[in-house]
C-alpha cells in the first residue's frame, strides 16, 4: 500500500509535485492515511483555532465550532453558513448574461449565447476569493453542489468517532 | 383422410426431438431458465447470483489470478490483432473497437480495452435473444454468428456494430464472445458514422435486430449481399466485419483452451465469482476514494434546429436544451445511486439515448477515475443503482428515435458525474485524481460523396479523439489530448486522414482561449483547415456545441469555450494557387477578426450555429474542424504568473486575456516573448478583487429579482422548452423549482403554451425496450 510524508502531501496540494511522482500516484493504489496527513497540513495552515472536520471546496471547509456547531467556513475567515446549508446562499454573486459580460472571459464567437446560457460567478463576502462558478441557463435553481455524510464518514468508512469540541462528549 | 406414412415418420420425429432436445443452459436449462435464475439468486441474496463468499478467489487465488490474466491479456491481444485487419481508420488508428466475454445468459465477464462502453450493450443483446427464445428459433449452435446493432435492443448508436459468437462446450452455451467496431458509415438519411439529420429510428440507417448472419463460422451469402448493399463504404464495413469476426474466433479459441486446461466447472465458477468480485471492487473503491454524502450537479448541451441550414421535418424544427441533472448519493455501506430525475424529454433528432447505452457507457468514464483497473464487467452494474427517468432523452417511451450520435448527450449527462466525485476525492485529500470535467467532443467533421479515388465514400474524422482535458486540483488539463469515450485518445495522423478523406489540410493549431480559465487552465483544443480537394458529389455537415459550453468549470474556474463554424464556398483559392497568392492558413484564434477572410474570396458562414446539415461541398471549398477544450479548476487570480507567461509565450492564451482575466501584467520584449510583472500583478490582482466585492451582489438579493423574470417569463423559447419537458416528466423536478423560487402552488410551464411544434409530446409509439 501507497505511503506519502507530509512533505510530498504539501508539495501536491500546492501543485508543486514532480510530474512523474504525480504520476506514480495517480498508478498506485491509495494510501488510506491520506485524508489525515492532509487535515493536519490544512489545519497548519489555516489561520483560525476552529478544527477542520472535512475539507469542502478549493477554500472553504466545514469546521466545528466550540459549541458543537458545523459550519461552512472560509480560509479567510468568513463564515457562510450551517454545514447542511447551501453555501452559494450566503456568497456575492455575478451573473453574467450578456454578450458583453460574456466576451470579457471569451473571444467573440467563443462565448455562450446569453439567450441559452449564463455565467454565475459566486465570490466570498470576506477575501473576494471566486469559489465557485456555474455555467446554467436562466432560472435555474443555485445548485447545492454537496452535502456530505461527515458522522457516517468518520464512524463507519474511519471507523472513529467524529472529533468532539474540547470538554464535550457523545 | 388417410395419412401417409412419410408424414408419419414427420411427425415422430419432431415428438422426438422435442421429447430429448437437450436445452443449451447449464444442467438442462434453458438461457432463459439460467437467466431468471440469475436475476432472482442476486435480487434475493444482494450478491451477483448468490454468491456471499469468493470461495474460489479465496482458496486458490493464484490460480484464479491466472485465469483472469490469461482471459484479459487474450482479449486485449484479441483486439490489438484483430484491428490490423480493418482498413477504417476509425478502427485502424483510433482504436474504436472492444470485445467482451459473457456469461450463458449475457452478464460480462470480462473485456478488452478500447470503447468499453460496450461493456453492458451486447450484453443486453445476448439478454435479448435469451428472452426472445433464439435458441429455439432461429436456433443457437456451434459455430453461428450474430449481429445486432438496434440501439432499443443493446446499443449507443446504429454505428456501432456488435458481433455476437455463442461459446460450446459439451453441447452447453458456456458463453459469448462479442466484438463492436464503430462503422464509418450506416446509410443513413445523411453520409457519416453519426449524422446530423435523422430525426427518426427510420433515418438512422440500417438497422440489424438480433439476426442470424452465419453459420459454420461462415457469413450467410445473402448477409453479405444485403449488408453491402446496404451502406455507402462497402469496403470498410466489409473488413470491419472480419475484424470482429475474427477477434471473436481469437477469444473462443482461448477460452476453450483454457476450459481444457482448468476443467469446465472451475470456469463456470470462475465465471461467476468474477462479476461478483466485480461488484465489491467498485463498492471498496468508493469507500477508498470518496465520502458518503449527497452530489448534485447539471449539464446542458443546445439543440438549436429552428436555423434554416438544419433540414429536418417541420415538427423537428424546435429549439431547446438538452437538460441533464444529476444527484449522486452514496450511502454508508458504500452503495452508490445516480438519479436524473429533472431530465428533459426526448426528441426529433438524433442525440437520443437508451438507458443499456446509459448505464453500459458510464462505464468508460468511471474506469479513467472511480475504477482505473482491468476487472471492468456487470459487477459495476450490479453495485449501482440508476434512476433513468421513463420518457427523457435517456429512456425514451418510443420507438421511434434516432440514436445516431447519443454521444453528444451522453457526454454532456456524464461528465457532471466525475466532476461530482471530484468533490469527494477533493475532501479526501486524492488531489491528483480531481478532474474539472470535460471538453464537448465536438466537432465532427463528416460528409460523403465520391472521394478521390472516384469511390462513393463516407467521412467522419476522429480528430474529435483528442480534445483538451479537464484540470485537475494539482495541474492543468492536458492540451488536445483525449475524450472522454475512448481514453487512448489519439488525434490521429494528418498523412492518414488525407489518404482517408479528399479533404487537405491548410492548418493544424493548438486553439487559444478554448480551456476553461482558473488556477489551473483546461487543456485547450485545437482546429484543422481542410480544402475540398478531388471530391465529386461532396457534401459536409457540422456536429456539436454552439450557443453553450456543456460543462462547468469546478471551484472558481470556469466552462471551456463554446463552438462556433467557419465554412466557405465558391472559394477563389483555385486562382490564388495559380498566381501564388497568399490563402489561408493555420489558425483562427480570434474567430470575429475573420483571419482567413483577408486572403480569400468566398462565401463564408461564420456563426455559432454548429450543427447543420448535409451542405454542398465543391473543390477548393473550406472547412473548419474546430475540436473544443475542457474546463478550468480554481480562481484564475490564483494562477501563477509564470504560469500565464508560460501560456502567453506558447500560443496558448490572448495576450488581451492575461490581463482582463488573469489580472496579470505584462510587457513584451523586443524578440516578441512575453514577460510578467509580479509585482504589478499582484496589485492589479487586489484591484480586481475589490472590484468583485463591488459588483457582486448577496444571492438572495440576486434571486428576488430573477424570481421576478420566472414570473414574467423573461427566458427564451429555448430555455422555456427545456423547462417545460423537465416538468412534463417529473412532478418533483417542477415542486423543487418552485419551492427553490418561492413560486405559487399552481405555476407552471406548458409545451403547448410555447410557439414550437409539440409533435411526441402526447402520441407515444411505445418502446419495445419495455419488452427485453
Amino acid at each position: 500500500m501507497a505511503k506519502y510524508d507530509k512533505a510530498t502531501i504539501e508539495e501536491l496540494i500546492d501543485g508543486t509535485i514532480d510530474f512523474f511522482q504525480l504520476k506514480d500516484m495517480l498508478s498506485s493504489f491509495k494510501d488510506p492515511g491520506r485524508f489525515d496527513t492532509y487535515l493536519e497540513i490544512l489545519q497548519e495552515r489555516v489561520p483560525w483555532e476552529d478544527r477542520i472536520l472535512m475539507p469542502y471546496s478549493l477554500h472553504l471547509y466545514v469546521v466545528q465550532k466550540s459549541d458543537g456547531q458545523r459550519i461552512i467556513k472560509c480560509d479567510c475567515g468568513h463564515e457562510f453558513c450551517e454545514a447542511h446549508d447551501n453555501w452559494k446562499l450566503h456568497a456575492l454573486i455575478h451573473v453574467r448574461e450578456t454578450d458583453e459580460k460574456l466576451q470579457v472571459l471569451y473571444p467573440e464567437l467563443l462565448a455562450p449565447d446569453p439567450q441559452w446560457q449564463v455565467i454565475r460567478e459566486y465570490y466570498c463576502p470576506g477575501c473576494a476569493s471566486q469559489l465557485e462558478v456555474e455555467s446554467v441557463t436562466p432560472w435555474y435553481p443555485v445548485l447545492h453542489d454537496f452535502d456530505p455524510d461527515i458522522d457516517g464518514f468518520y464512524e463507519e468508512w474511519l471507523g472513529r468517532p467524529v472529533p468532539q469540541p474540547s470538554g464535550k462528549s457523545r | 383422410m388417410a395419412m401417409q406414412s412419410s408424414d408419419v415418420n414427420l411427425k415422430q420425429e419432431e415428438l422426438l426431438n422435442q421429447q430429448y432436445r437437450q436445452s443449451i443452459g447449464w444442467n438442462g436449462k434453458t438461457l432463459k431458465e439460467m437467466r431468471e435464475e440469475t436475476d432472482r439468486l442476486t435480487a434475493q441474496s444482494g450478491y451477483y447470483a448468490g454468491l456471499r463468499e469468493l470461495e474460489f478467489k479465496q482458496s486458490e487465488p493464484i490460480r484464479y489470478e491466472k485465469i483472469f490474466s490469461k482471459l484479459r491479456g487474450g482479449l486485449v491481444h484479441a483486439r490489438e490483432t484483430a484491428k490490423r485487419v480493418a482498413a477504417s481508420p476509425i478502427v485502424e488508428q483510433e482504436g474504436e473497437l472492444c470485445f467482451t466475454l459473457y456469461t450463458p445468459e449475457g452478464d460480462s465477464i470480462v473485456t478488452s480495452t478500447g470503447i468499453i462502453i460496450h461493456v453492458g450493450t451486447m450484453g443486453s443483446a445476448i439478454k435479448y435473444m435469451v428472452n426472445h427464445n433464439y435458441e429455439d428459433n432461429p436456433g443457437i449452435e456451434p459455430g453461428d454468428i450474430f449481429c445486432n446493432n438496434d440501439c432499443h435492443i443493446g446499443n449507443v448508436h446504429p454505428c456501432d456494430v456488435h458481433t455476437i459468437v455463442p461459446i460450446f462446450w459439451a453441447g452447453e452455451v458456456i458463453g459469448w464472445v462479442g466484438g463492436v467496431t464503430h462503422v464509418i458509415d450506416t446509410g443513413a438519411t445523411g453520409p457519416g458514422s453519426m449524422t446530423v439529420g435523422p430525426v427518426t429510428r427510420y433515418d438512422d440507417g440500417y438497422q440489424i435486430a438480433c439476426r442470424k448472419i452465419g453459420h459454420d463460422d461462415l457469413l450467410f451469402q445473402d448477409w453479405v449481399i444485403e449488408s453491402q448493399r446496404s451502406v455507402r463504404t462497402t469496403k470498410y464495413w466489409l473488413l470491419d466485419e472480419r475484424t470482429r469476426i475474427a477477434g471473436c474466433h481469437m477469444i473462443r479459441d482461448l477460452v476453450l483452451g483454457v476450459i481444457a486446461e482448468e476443467g469446465v466447472d472451475t470456469y463456470k465458477h470462475f465465471s461467476r465469482e468474477v462479476i461478483e468480485e466485480g461488484r465489491r471492487g467498485l463498492i471498496n473503491r468508493i469507500k477508498a476514494m470518496t465520502i458518503p454524502g449527497r452530489y448534485r450537479q447539471v449539464g446542458f448541451v443546445d439543440v438549436p434546429y429552428r436555423h434554416e441550414d438544419v433540414e429536418v421535418p417541420p415538427y423537428a424544427k424546435v429549439d431547446t436544451i438538452m437538460h441533464a441533472p444529476s444527484e449522486i448519493v452514496i450511502d454508508r455501506s458504500g452503495k452508490m445511486s445516480l438519479d436524473f430525475d429533472g431530465s428533459s424529454r426526448w426528441g426529433w433528432h438524433s442525440y437520443n439515448a437508451t438507458p443499456v447505452a446509459f448505464t453500459s457507457g458510464i462505464w468508460v468514464m468511471m474506469t479513467q477515475t472511480l475504477i482505473p483497473n482491468d476487472r471492468i464487467n456487470d459487477g459495476a452494474y450490479y453495485a449501482t443503482q440508476f434512476n433513468l427517468p421513463y420518457g427523457s432523452w435517456m429512456n425514451p417511451d418510443d420507438i421511434r428515435t434516432a440514436h445516431s450520435y447519443a454521444w453528444h448527450f451522453l457526454v454532456t449527462g456524464w461528465s457532471p458525474l466525475w466532476r461530482g466525485l471530484s468533490r469527494a476525492y477533493f475532501a479526501r485529500g486524492y488531489l491528483e485524481e480531481v478532474n474539472s470535467g470535460n471538453a464537448n467532443t465536438s466537432n465532427w467533421l463528416q460528409g460523403g460523396g465520391y472521394n478521390q479515388y472516384d469511390e462513393m465514400h463516407a467521412v467522419n474524422s476522429f480528430e474529435a479523439a483528442a480534445e483538451g482535458t479537464g484540470a485537475s486540483a494539482v495541474k492543468d488539463g492536458l492540451d488536445n489530448a483525449a475524450a472522454i469515450w475512448n481514453p487512448e485518445g489519439d488525434m490521429g495522423d494528418m498523412e492518414i486522414w488525407e489518404y482517408a478523406e479528399p479533404l487537405l489540410y491548410l492548418g493544424r493549431n493548438s486553439k487559444p482561449n478554448t480551456g476553461g480559465f482558473g488556477k489551473y487552465r483546461g487543456g485547450n483544443g485545437y482546429e484543422t483547415l481542410r480544402m475540398v480537394w478531388g471530391a465529386k458529389d461532396w457534401t459536409m455537415f457540422f456536429m456539436g456545441n454552439g450557443y453553450v459550453s456543456s460543462d462547468c468549470g469546478m471551484m472558481g474556474g470556469y466552462p471551456a469555450a463554446t463552438g462556433y463554424r467557419f465554412e466557405a464556398h465558391n472559394t477563389d483559392l483555385a486562382e490564388r494557387f495559380a498566381k501564388q497568392l497568399p490563402f489561408p492558413r493555420g489558425g483562427d484564434p480570434r474567430p470575429a477578426e475573420k483571419v482567413y477572410e483577408k486572403d480569400l474570396k468566398a462565401d463564408v458562414k461564420r456563426d455559432k450555429q454548429a450543427i447543420t446539415t448535409e451542405a454542398i461541398f465543391e473543390n477548393y471549398d473550406l472547412y473548419l474542424n474546430y475540436l473544443r477544450g475542457g474546463p478550468g479548476f480554481g480562481d484564475p487570480l490564483e494562477r501563477r504568473p509564470q504560469d500565464v507567461e508560460k501560456d502567453l509565450n506558447g500560443n496558448y492564451l490572448l495576450p488581451e486575456f492575461a490581463l482582463k482575466v488573469y489580472g496579470v501584467v505584462f510587457q513584451q520584449e523586443k524578440n516578441g516573448h512575453y514577460r510578467v510583472d509580479v509585482e504589478q500583478t499582484a496589485a492589479k490582482r487586489l484591484e480586481m478583487r475589490r472590484e468583485r466585492l463591488q459588483r457582486g451582489r448577496p444571492t438572495h438579493e440576486w434571486m428576488r429579482e430573477e424570481r421576478g423574470r420566472i414570473l414574467k417569463d423573461q427566458a427564451s423559447t429555448q430555455v422555456r422548452h427545456m423547462y417545460a419537458t423537465s416538468f412534463e416528466l417529473s412532478g418533483r423536478f417542477l415542486q423543487e423549482f418552485r419551492s427553490f423560487w418561492d413560486l405559487p402552488e399552481d405555476w407552471n410551464l406548458y409545451e403547448k403554451d410555447l410557439d414550437m411544434p409539440t409533435f411526441g409530446s402526447h402520441h407515444r409509439a411505445m418502446n419495445s425496450n419495455k419488452l427485453v
